[in-house]
C-alpha cells in the first residue's frame, strides 16, 4: 500500500485566517477557520491593513490548533501548501512568510496553491467520485469564473466578469435596501420572504464573449429602482427587490454555466466560492443540471466560504505533479488561474 | 548563546548569526527587491555558508517595529514560522533601538530617524552611558520640525542615522542648532547584527516571549482606524 500524503494547508488571502491538515487530498483530518468578519462588519467591508495584522496575531495558533485537532505534528506532514494569490497583498504575505519559515526550517517542500484552484478543489473533498474534466462556475465576493477544470493543474477560463464579482453586487445591493455586511447570506434569508418575478431587473448582454459576466448594470437598475419608488413615494418590499435581483444574477450565472457544459460537450457541473453556499442558486442549478442530465456537484458551506482544507486539496494533487515552490515565492495578487 | 536576526522593517532587508561576542554571519541588502522574495534566501544562504543548524540558534530575534506595516509582518511572519517549527523563543527588539546600536559608545546624543510618510519619523533618543545604550526618550511617530525642536532645547550634540536622512536632511540642516553629523555608510541603516547585540540585552532581563505570542508593533493605528476614531470624536 502506498504511503499517505499529509498536507498542512494555509490560507490567508482575505479576511479569514485558515489552516488545515489533508490526508491524500480528499480526507479532512482538521480544519480550522479564524474569521475577522465582526472586525470588517464595522467599516462595512473587509479593511486590509486590518485584516493583514489580524493573520499574523492569529496564525500560529490557528496553525496549532489545526495540528492538535488532527491529531499530528509537524513531523508527520509531508508538505507545506500555502495560497499566494490571488487576494490582499498583505494578507497574503502573512501566509506566504510563514509556511516558507516552516517548510525551510523542517525541510519539507513547499507548493504554493492558487486561491481560486483552491476553491475548485473544494468539491473533491466530500464528492470522492469527482475526477476532471468538469465544468466549475467559481463564485465569490472577489470572482466570479466559468472554469473549465481540465485535470487537476489544468483549467481553461471560458468566462469571467467584466465588472462586478458576483457576491460584490450581492454586498452593494445589501447595503443600499439596509440589509449590511455582509450581503450574500442576508439578501439570500430574505428572498425567501419575497416574489423573485415582482420587479423585471435586466439580464445583462455581454458583448464579445458568451460566457463573459457583468453585474455593475443590474446593481444599478436596483438602485435606480430604489431611487425611482423614493421619488414616487412608493413603499418599497425590500424582499421583493431582494429575491428579484437575487434571481437575476442566479439566472444569468445558471444559464452560463449550463450553456458551457453543454458546448464543452461535458457532462458535469460543479460550483464553488461564497456565493456557491447561496441557497438558491444551489436549487436553480441543481434543477436545471437534473432538466438537462447534468451531475451536479457542490461543496458544503464550510468549504465554500474561504478555508484551508481546499488549499490542502488543491496542494495535495500539485504537489503530485510535483509542483515545488522556493524560498523567494511571492504573494501575487492578481495570479491567474493555471499559472505556475 | 547564539541569536538569530532579522530585520526587515525598512528598505533594508539583513540577517545574522551572533554567537556571544562574536558576528558568525551578517547578510545586509539595500535593493529595491521585495523582502518577501529576498529575505528567507539571505537567512538560507549565511546559514549555508557557515554550515549552521538551525537547532543550534537559542533564540530568535527581529525588528518589531516601528516600520512599513508590511515589512515589519514579513520579518514577523518569518521568524513565527521559524520559531514556532525549531521550537525557538522570540526576541522582538524595538526597530529604533537597534539602529542606535549601530553608534556603539557615541559621545554624541543618538538620534536614529526612520521616514514615517505623512511628514513624520519614527524616532527615538538614546546615549550610550557606562558602555549600556540608555533610552533617553523612547520610539515614536513625531514630526520632524518637532524633533528638531526638541534637540535644539536639550542643547547636546546630536548624530542622525536612518533611512529618514536622505529624505529630511536639508530640513535638518536648515534647522538644527546644535552640533550634529550624519553616520556613515556602514552604520547608517538596519543592521541584523547590532538588532542581534541588543537582543542579548533583553535576553538577559529576561524579555522574551514565544513565537505564537509575538506581534509586530506598528506605532500607529490603520488609515481605516484612524478615520474611524476621528469620526467619532466628532
Amino acid at each position: 500500500m502506498e504511503k499517505d500524503i499529509y498536507i498542512l494547508a494555509i490560507e490567508s488571502s482575505c479576511d479569514e485566517t485558515a489552516v488545515a491538515v489533508m490526508k491524500n487530498g480528499r480526507e479532512e483530518c482538521s480544519n480550522i477557520i479564524y474569521s475577522q468578519i465582526e472586525l470588517h462588519k464595522l467599516y462595512g467591508g473587509v479593511v486590509p491593513e486590518i485584516a493583514s495584522r489580524k493573520h499574523i496575531e492569529k496564525i500560529n495558533c490557528v496553525i496549532e490548533e489545526a495540528l492538535k485537532s488532527a491529531g499530528k505534528n509537524l513531523a508527520d506532514i509531508d508538505a507545506i501548501a500555502v495560497t499566494y494569490g490571488p487576494g490582499l497583498v498583505g494578507a497574503l504575505l502573512v501566509g506566504v512568510a510563514e509556511a516558507k519559515a516552516i517548510a525551510y526550517a523542517t525541510g519539507k517542500p513547499l507548493v504554493g496553491v492558487h486561491h481560486i484552484e483552491g476553491h475548485i478543489a473544494a468539491n473533491y473533498i466530500e464528492n470522492k467520485d469527482l475526477e476532471p474534466p468538469f465544468m466549475c462556475l467559481v463564485v465569490s465576493g472577489g470572482h466570479t469564473h466559468l472554469v473549465k477544470v481540465l485535470d487537476y493543474d489544468s483549467f481553461e477560463i471560458l468566462g469571467r466578469t467584466r465588472d462586478d464579482a458576483a457576491g460584490e453586487a450581492f454586498d452593494k445591493v445589501a447595503r443600499a435596501i439596509g440589509l449590511g455586511y455582509p450581503g450574500g447570506p442576508k439578501i439570500d434569508k430574505l428572498s425567501k420572504e419575497g416574489n423573485k418575478l415582482a420587479i423585471d431587473f435586466p439580464r445583462a448582454k455581454v458583448d464579445g464573449n458568451e460566457f463573459d459576466f457583468s453585474f455593475s448594470g443590474l446593481k444599478s437598475a436596483v438602485l435606480n429602482y430604489l431611487n425611482q419608488c423614493e421619488m414616487k413615494n412608493i413603499e418599497i418590499n425590500r424582499a421583493d427587490v431582494a429575491a428579484s435581483f437575487q434571481y437575476a444574477v442566479i439566472d444569468v450565472l445558471t444559464q452560463h454555466a449550463i450553456r458551457a457544459v453543454k458546448e464543452s460537450g461535458l457532462t458535469k457541473l460543479a460550483i464553488a466560492g461564497g456565493v456557491a453556499s447561496n441557497s438558491s442558486l444551489r436549487e436553480n442549478i441543481e434543477e436545471a443540471c437534473k432538466k438537462e442530465g447534468m451531475e451536479f456537484y457542490h461543496p458544503s458551506p464550510i468549504y465554500c466560504t474561504d478555508n484551508a482544507a481546499m488549499i490542502g486539496a488543491a496542494g495535495y494533487y500539485n504537489y503530485l505533479k510535483g509542483v515545488r515552490h522556493d524560498l523567494d515565492l511571492n504573494a501575487v495578487p492578481n495570479l491567474k488561474i493555471g499559472e505556475r | 548563546m547564539k541569536i538569530l536576526a532579522v530585520d526587515s522593517s525598512g528598505l533594508v532587508a539583513s540577517v545574522a548569526i551572533v554567537e556571544d561576542t562574536n558576528l558568525i554571519a551578517e547578510y545586509t541588502v539595500n535593493y529595491k527587491k521585495t523582502h518577501s522574495q529576498t529575505l528567507l534566501p539571505m537567512l538560507d544562504e549565511i546559514v549555508k555558508m557557515t554550515e549552521t543548524d538551525l537547532n543550534s540558534i537559542d533564540a530568535i530575534a527581529v525588528a518589531k517595529g516601528p516600520g512599513s506595516f508590511t515589512g515589519l509582518r514579513i520579518g514577523a511572519a518569518t521568524v513565527k514560522g521559524l520559531g514556532f517549527a525549531l521550537n525557538k523563543p522570540v526576541i522582538g527588539v524595538p526597530t529604533v533601538e537597534g539602529l542606535a546600536m549601530n553608534m556603539y559608545d557615541s559621545s554624541a546624543l543618538i538620534c536614529p530617524i526612520m521616514d514615517a510618510r505623512r511628514n513624520q519619523v519614527y524616532t527615538g533618543l538614546y546615549r550610550f552611558h557606562d558602555h549600556k545604550l540608555d533610552v533617553v526618550k523612547d520610539q515614536i511617530p513625531i514630526a520632524v520640525d518637532e524633533l528638531i525642536d526638541s534637540l535644539n532645547l536639550l542643547g547636546e550634540e546630536v548624530v542622525f542615522l536612518g533611512d529618514g536622512v536622505p529624505v529630511y536632511e536639508s530640513v535638518i540642516r536648515e534647522k538644527i542648532q546644535v552640533k550634529y553629523s550624519f553616520a556613515p555608510a556602514h552604520m547608517n541603516k538596519q543592521r541584523a547584527s547590532a538588532l542581534a547585540v541588543r537582543a542579548f540585552d533583553y535576553w538577559e532581563n529576561g524579555l522574551y516571549g514565544s513565537a505564537d505570542d509575538f506581534v509586530p508593533e506598528y506605532l500607529r493605528m490603520s488609515q481605516a482606524e484612524r478615520e474611524r476614531a476621528e469620526k467619532e470624536a466628532h
